[in-house]
């Protein structure tokens, strides 16, 4: 009997803060289980800077500067299955709480006024990604299959999802498993 | 400077007898008496009135015409309906900001003056149309704007303007049994007095009148049934028997002026496009005045309220010496043709710019002077409609069928139209013709037949009843305008080939969503999600995915959503969709995915601030 | 045991439900135990019918539980996957509509709204992001008035004014634009006469009328709808099931 073909799957984070990724190696022992079946590509696990073809890429994080939009470009291209981890994945989560704040005086609390700062000066490197108006989810930018809330997500419910996705079910979260927060 | 005096409010609030459910009324005198409405002026009325400054707070902030900021001495609004914008509307609208100095929703510098849009006022026929200081400008043109700059600039007063700026034709191009036919003022009411409410009632049944304002409800069930219910019982039951504005609602105000039932003409005409209540209110305003007071023998009413949508603030003067001549006739007031116990009189009020007020339990609300929102129904008003009383509420064109019915029996009546729809209907038609204007036509003529009556041989669609109607493409043009086909309120917009469909449900999906009450959820978030994706489309962003969206919009809006505004709002989109699907996909970047913002825009604040403008400072849009 | 006559009921899903004179689908429902999925209706307070999600199918017609009366032999349906569907896609509008940062609000775990989009399995908001700019009013000493988290269901607004008999709430404006607004010339909720024991305090769906101090107090585990879905928690004020 032939092993069947591991899936193999790409993780990044955007505008989140790694607590999904967390949450993720929270499975603990039964990431082996799990490595069973699956195989990691581009990932901070993994230190693969690029993403290939991938069955599933597991997105943490919203879409706050240009460099994200790249990011999820690359992702959405290249993975059959483009899954939103987290809340800020899904809604923009706590980086979308500058929303409501100007871009300007975002700037300005950052490199003019901040604590510590003298003569502050807005940078202007290529280097630096540059900021979106607003924080957006990442189904505001590319399509996106599938939809895993949490701040973060439990190991659990991460276990649940990917174990039934490398099943080929309908993901379903229990009523525990399904919070926002 | 302005032509605002100070305000004398406990004047204005005597005047209306000092009774908070005129409070729409009020604020209106003080908007158009001072140009604003105060903060402090909101306080001042909540202790004259001893309501609670809150509930003022929300009806001044509910309706569109009542700001609190200055609008100037010269207030511009532009109707923005799609015939307006056929006919130049936006070039015309940027020239006289030009020749203004000034940028549209922001006061002159100088404070003299604001120009922004509102929903079509009523004036198809001769678009483009503005409002100045609420009094109607129509049939603009480079030089009509010219004068009105030079009279801006001179600051003189509006009534001293040129008066054939205001000059508003009714342009009847085909008349009938209601236009071009003479009324002698009293005669259906002496027909009514002589036959008995019975046998009236039993006329309008054979004659089977069915409501002009659009959803066709039999008018003699309507009052039969207002007739039964029993009124001012609710005065003497107990408060907590007192039935709830919207059911649950602010309760109404009771206290009572009149007898227990009440007559309603509705003259809110907000569906862009119609414009007949108009012509008729202009030139017919006895047949519909007697029309209600025949409803008020029937149904047994006192009191007659009509409310005159604010945009035709130019007919109330006229509409009010029709009033008093009739008064002086015996036709209304006390023991009217000296019939005992027979007393009835009319009351005007006028809106102030919300289109869901021609909905009938928003409008009841907006006489009770709160915001219009509709009520939860049943009960329906015939049973508890103004001030918790039963109430007929019916369309302009409605009354001033009864009037002929009355007068002149049912079989006049019937012997136009189809069985199912019996009489006239006034047609507004505008557009892409030669001949736009009113024609009265038999109800089951084709829109064929109107095509060519107004000349419009290039035509390619026509929106029947506005847009919360129907759109039929060429290939239907056999169709009838009856309620058992087309039903309509009596818009008939004309499109040529020419005409790009797309855009005109975009400008209805942008007329919605400025009109939803936002009472529901379905309708105050649906709308404004419509109108989004379709700008989105407009900018070449749209994809497929968001054609499925709309669609599932539509479904929401007709599931859920509390009203006819909400159920029908989605309608322009999913029919011009359906029938000009070539003016859609022309659209579409991309048959997948486009992102809901655009990618490049939202980088431009952070390229401002850092004076950057590298290749990673830019996001292509795909 | 009581019997029933079959004047005295209806049919909800395929269960007898008995209701008395004057009742609304939605009251007689939850005094039989049977939860319709709701957000503007609260049992202590004249129903409303704004939010639509108790929407149900009266004898194919639809219409909201909440408003509708009870009437015999009526044939109700509510736990269809169309009108499911239609109750998530209304609970997502009032998601994109507001700013609702779980993570971040105090009321999560107790929150209605919240519990309300778990019960109907909603994993996004789905629909674009409208991102409004509303106001927090932090001027009341004992009460937070968080705007980004209104629903508007009116639910302060009829306690203030047909409990507490003070007015403190309203909404103003109108569509997209309609905002809670408060009983002061200045627009401020310490200008008002709010208390902290106001019934209009407490009656909040969401984390938009908060006491001040009291955030976070129960911890995550332990919050009202942590283990329970929000049918199973029956809202304060709610009639015990009648029993049969
Ligand atoms: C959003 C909306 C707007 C309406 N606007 C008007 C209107 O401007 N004039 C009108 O007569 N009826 C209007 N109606 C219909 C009224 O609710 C009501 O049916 C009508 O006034 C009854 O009169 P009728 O039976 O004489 O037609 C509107 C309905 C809706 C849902
Ligand atoms: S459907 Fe629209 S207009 Fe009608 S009640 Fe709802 S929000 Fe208001
Ligand atoms: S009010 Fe409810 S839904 Fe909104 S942020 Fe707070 S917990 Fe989330
Ligand atoms: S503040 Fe709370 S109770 Fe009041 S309308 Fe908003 S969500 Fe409802
Ligand atoms: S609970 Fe019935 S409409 Fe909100």
């Amino acid at each position: 009997m032939t092993e069947p073909k591991k899936l193999r799957v790409a993780t990044c984070s955007l505008a989140g803060c790694f607590g999904c990724h967390m949450s993720l190696l929270d499975i603990d022992e039964k990431l082996f289980d799990l490595l069973k079946v699956v195989e990691f590509d581009r990932s901070p696990i993994t230190d693969i800077k690029t993403c290939g073809p991938c069955d599933i890429g597991i997105v943490e994080g919203g879409v706050c500067n240009a460099e994200n939009v790249h990011v999820l470009k690359e992702f959405r291209k290249n993975c059959k299955v483009l899954v939103a981890m987290g809340a800020c994945a899904i809604t923009g989560g706590i980086p979308a709480l500058r929303n409501n704040v100007d871009l300007w005086d975002c700037f300005q609390e950052v490199y003019h006024y901040g604590i510590g700062l003298e003569n502050g000066q807005i940078p202007n490197d290529p280097e630096l990604p540059l900021p979106f108006d607003k924080v957006h989810p990442i189904n505001e930018v590319v399509r996106i299959d599938y939809f895993l809330p949490g701040c973060p997500p439990s190991a659990d419910a991460i276990w649940q999802f990917l174990t039934d996705l490398a099943a080929g079910r309908e993901p379903k979260l229990d009523y525990e498993m399904l919070h926002y927060d | 400077m302005t032509e605002h005096n100070v305000c004398d409010l406990p004047g204005i609030v005597a005047r209306w007898n000092n009774d908070p459910a005129n409070m729409v009324q009020i604020l209106r005198d003080v908007q158009e008496s001072c140009g604003t409405i105060p903060s402090d002026t909101l306080d001042q009325l909540a202790k004259l009135l001893g309501v609670p400054r809150v509930r003022i707070e929300a009806t001044a902030s509910f309706y569109h015409f009542f700001h609190a900021e200055s609008h100037g001495a010269y207030e511009i609004l532009f109707s923005d309906n799609i015939i307006d914008h056929m006919a130049g509307k936006e070039e015309l609208k940027r020239y006289l900001c030009e020749r203004l100095w000034l940028e549209p929703r922001k006061l002159s510098e100088d404070g003299l003056v604001y120009v922004d849009d509102t929903a079509d006022i009523g004036l198809a026929d001769q678009a483009p149309s503005m409002l100045v200081n609420g009094y109607a400008v129509p049939a603009l043109d480079h030089s009509r704007l010219d004068l009105i700059a030079e009279l801006i600039r001179n600051r003189k007063p509006l009534a001293d303007w040129p008066p054939m700026l205001f000059e508003i034709p009714d342009n009847i191009r085909q008349a009938g049994p209601l236009t071009g036919e003479a009324f002698t003022p009293g005669a259906a009411l002496l027909a009514t007095i002589a036959r008995g409410t019975d046998a009236t009632l039993a006329e309008l049944e054979a004659a089977n009148l069915r409501g002009r304002g659009g959803a066709g409800f039999k008018t003699a069930t309507k009052w039969a049934s207002c007739r039964k219910a029993e009124g001012e019982a609710q005065e003497h039951a107990g408060p907590s028997q007192v039935l709830p504005g919207p059911l649950g609602g602010e309760p109404s105000v009771a206290r009572f002026s009149g007898g227990a039932h009440y007559v309603v003409c509705n003259a809110d005409e907000g569906e862009p496009g119609t414009f007949k209540d108009r012509v008729l209110l202009n030139s017919h305003a006895d047949l519909v005045f007697e029309g209600m007071t025949v409803c008020a023998r029937v149904i047994g009413a006192k009191q007659g309220l009509v409310y005159l949508r604010g945009e035709y603030r130019n007919l109330l003067e006229k509409l009010k010496s029709v009033l008093a001549r009739r008064r002086e006739k015996g036709l209304l007031g006390k023991s009217i043709l000296g019939e005992q116990g027979f007393d009835f009189d009319i009351e005007i009020h006028l809106g102030a710019g919300a289109y869901i007020c021609g909905e009938e339990s928003a409008l009841i609300e907006s006489l009770e002077g709160k915001p219009g929102k509709p009520r939860n129904r049943p009960p329906f008003p015939d049973r508890c409609g103004y001030r918790n009383q039963p109430t007929v509420v019916n369309n302009v064109e409605t009354f001033a069928c009864a009037a002929r019915i009355a007068e002149r029996g049912s079989a006049v009546f019937t012997a136009l139209g189809t069985p199912q729809s019996t009489g006239s209907k006034l047609i507004s038609v505008s557009g892409d013709c030669q001949r736009p204007g009113i024609y009265e036509v038999p109800f089951g003529v084709t829109v064929r037949q109107i095509l060519i009556e107004c000349g419009a041989e290039d035509a390619h669609a026509v929106q029947v009843s506005g847009p919360s109607g129907t759109c039929i493409s060429f290939r239907e043009f056999d169709r009838i305008i009856a309620f058992e086909d087309l039903p309509t309120a009596g818009a008939f917009m004309v499109f040529s080939r020419e005409r790009d469909m797309f855009e005109v449900a975009r400008n209805f999906t942008h007329f919605f969503a400025h009109e939803s009450c936002g009472f529901c959820t379905p309708c105050r978030v649906g709308t404004s999600l419509l109108r989004n994706t379709m700008d989105k489309l407009a900018a070449g962003k749209g994809s497929a995915y968001d054609m499925n969206e709309m669609k599932n919009i539509m479904h929401i809006l007709l599931d859920m959503a509390h009203c006819g505004l909400g159920h029908t709002a989605a309608n322009p989109v999913v029919q011009t969709m359906e029938k000009f699907p070539d003016a859609y996909e022309k659209r579409l970047m991309k048959l997948d995915f486009e992102p809901a913002f655009d990618l490049d825009g939202a980088l431009s604040t952070a390229r401002l601030i850092t004076g950057r403008d590298d290749e990673w400072a830019h996001l292509a849009n795909d | 045991m009581v019997i029933l006559t079959m004047d005295k009921t209806f049919i909800l899903d395929g269960k007898t439900i008995p209701f008395e004179e004057g009742e609304t689908i939605m009251e007689a429902a939850s005094a039989a135990g049977v939860y319709i999925p709701h957000l503007c209706h609260h049992p202590e307070f004249k129903p409303h019918g704004s939010c639509k999600l108790c929407t149900v199918s009266i004898g194919g017609r639809l219409g909201a539980s909440c408003t509708n009366k009870a009437a015999a032999g009526m044939v109700v349906e509510s736990e269809t996957e169309a009108l499911n569907a239609d109750r998530r896609a209304l609970t997502q509008m009032l998601f994109v509509e507001g700013n609702h940062i779980c993570p971040s609000c105090e009321k999560s775990g107790n929150c209605q709204l919240q519990a309300v989009a778990y019960h109907l399995d909603m994993l996004t908001p789905h629909f674009t992001h409208f991102y409004p700019a509303r106001d927090i009013d932090a001027s009341h000493p004992d009460v937070l008035l968080e705007r980004n988290r209104c629903i508007l269901c009116e639910l302060c607004v009829r306690a203030s004014r047909d409990v507490d008999g003070k007015n403190v709430f309203g909404i103003g404006g109108r569509g997209i634009k309609s905002r809670l607004i408060v009983n002061s010339a200045s627009g401020r909720l310490a200008d008002t006469n709010l208390s902290v024991t106001d019934r209009a305090v407490e009656v909040c769906p969401t984390g938009a009328i908060l006491r001040k101090r009291h955030g976070f107090t129960v911890p995550i585990g332990r919050r009202l709808y942590d283990h329970h879905d929000i049918a199973e928690v029956p809202v304060a004020g709610m009639k015990e099931p009648r029993s049969s």
